[in-house]
């Protein structure tokens, strides 16, 4: 799902009701219920960092938040009003180590501050609770500073992630989930670049063919669907962590949030 | 060598196949795309300290004593003068060219206190109203907008 500052700053400041907010916060209703049916005990949050916690001094392509809590960031106009992200230690290292055995070398982190690319997800299945109801692995990814990881790399990733989570002794509820997008551009005089046909082609191929959808090269995304489009490969990485086959649970796009296409999709491996 | 990277690669020489290094220059696709500028690491090597002052910006104390003399501010960066005139001006197209990145330079939006969307606006050319049209009636179509060129009013 998409996670524009508008949209936390919308819930922050009571908006969510005006027409212009309506149509997107409309499209979270079912996914509210859902998530408080589900129950899980820790999301494995894969996100951006915008020039937050890293600037250009350090830039992993890859990091796993470890640590017991996470603080939420003063970007530059104040920390939003959210509760604190507690983490999730002994998984995080557990899938750290696993996922480092597997050939993916992930950055560790232990002290980091999160910003609007975790909270903003969360306030939108979660709403303004005292206290998060789940624990947080934040998986930072670099998709700033170009190269970003290939989506290939991402969707393989997700499946490194999906067999260290299963081989972890404690029977916990995990979710993984995927987030920025759907196509924008943020700068220069293309600026406002929206594809809503990419978009909806990508949700489409997310389902049923994640890899295929995975060959997909970064040039792709940065013409058609704008250089902050790009931000998409991290899907990839919820979807490597499914089954082949899925269901999906629920879909929802809406043009525009500030200047990005909202894209949110649920999917779940098919029960026995 | 600038701009290009050794493979390996299996070459038939007379009659036989050997491994010969050769010498492939680095796929940059993305220098086509019109009113774009990707931040790769020329982009990020050029303008690190330009970024990296943005980063201090983040800070309310900073944003305080940066507002009160910006120059004086700015000459505690190694950067270029273009790169401090480009600030100054707050010509974000220019910053663009001159190795800033919009996620740290956002953080001068802050500090003058004008959303996003406004930046992006100004950016586009185009009055906030126009660029707000704009994206509720969609946002920018990717037609005509892919390939520089492509458009014959662009």
């Amino acid at each position: 799902m998409s996670h524009v500052p508008a949209i936390g700053a919308a819930v922050d400041l009571g908006k969510t009701g005006e027409p212009y907010w309506q149509p997107l916060f409309a499209g979270f209703e079912f996914s509210k219920q859902w998530i408080a049916d589900e129950k899980p005990d820790v999301i494995f949050l894969v996100y951006n960092d915008h020039a937050t916690a890293f600037g250009l001094d350090n830039i992993p392509t890859f990091a796993i938040g470890c640590a017991e809590e996470f603080e939420i960031a003063d970007e530059g106009w104040g920390a939003r009003p959210v509760p604190v992200v507690k983490g999730a230690p002994d998984l995080a290292w557990h899938v750290r180590q696993s996922v480092i055995q597997d050939d993916f070398d992930l950055t560790t982190v232990n002290e980091m501050k999160v910003d609007h690319g975790l909270t903003v997800p969360l306030t939108l299945m979660y709403g303004q609770p005292e206290a998060w109801p789940c624990l947080v692995i934040p998986f930072a990814v670099n998709v700033i500073v170009y190269p970003p990881p290939s989506g290939r790399r991402c969707y393989l990733l997700g499946k490194a992630i999906r067999r260290a989570i299963e081989s972890f002794d404690d029977d916990l509820s995990v979710q993984v989930w995927g987030t920025g997008g759907m196509s924008h551009q943020l700068q220069g005089p293309r600026a406002g670049l929206i594809n809503q046909e990419f978009d909806r082609k990508f949700l489409d191929e997310l389902v049923d063919n994640p890899d295929e959808l995975a060959n997909v090269p970064h040039i792709d995304y940065m013409r058609d669907a704008g250089s902050e489009g790009i931000e998409l490969v991290m899907w990839l990485i919820m979807r490597g962590a499914l089954d082949n086959k899925v269901k999906e649970v629920h879909r929802h796009y809406h043009v525009p949030a500030s200047n990005t296409a909202v894209g949110h999709i649920i999917l779940e491996n098919l029960r026995q | 060598m600038r701009d290009s990277r050794m493979l390996t690669r299996w070459t038939k020489s007379t009659d036989s196949l050997q491994l010969q290094e050769i010498s492939v220059a680095l796929d940059k696709p993305y220098k086509d795309i019109p009113g774009t500028t990707v931040f790769d690491s020329d982009m990020a090597r050029l303008g690190y300290h330009l970024n990296q002052f943005c980063m201090t910006l983040m800070k309310a104390e900073n944003r305080d004593r940066f507002l009160a003399d910006e120059r004086a501010y700015l000459d505690e960066w190694p950067m270029t003068g273009e790169q401090m005139q480009a600030v100054l001006d707050r010509d974000y197209n220019a910053l663009l060219k001159l190795g800033a990145n919009v996620y740290y330079f956002g953080k001068l939006f802050f500090t003058d206190k004008i959303s996003f969307q406004k930046g992006a606006s100004l950016m586009a050319g185009m009055s906030e109203e126009e660029y707000l049209a704009m994206m509720v009636s969609g946002g920018r179509s990717p037609e005509g907008n892919r390939y520089i060129g492509e458009k014959d009013d662009g």
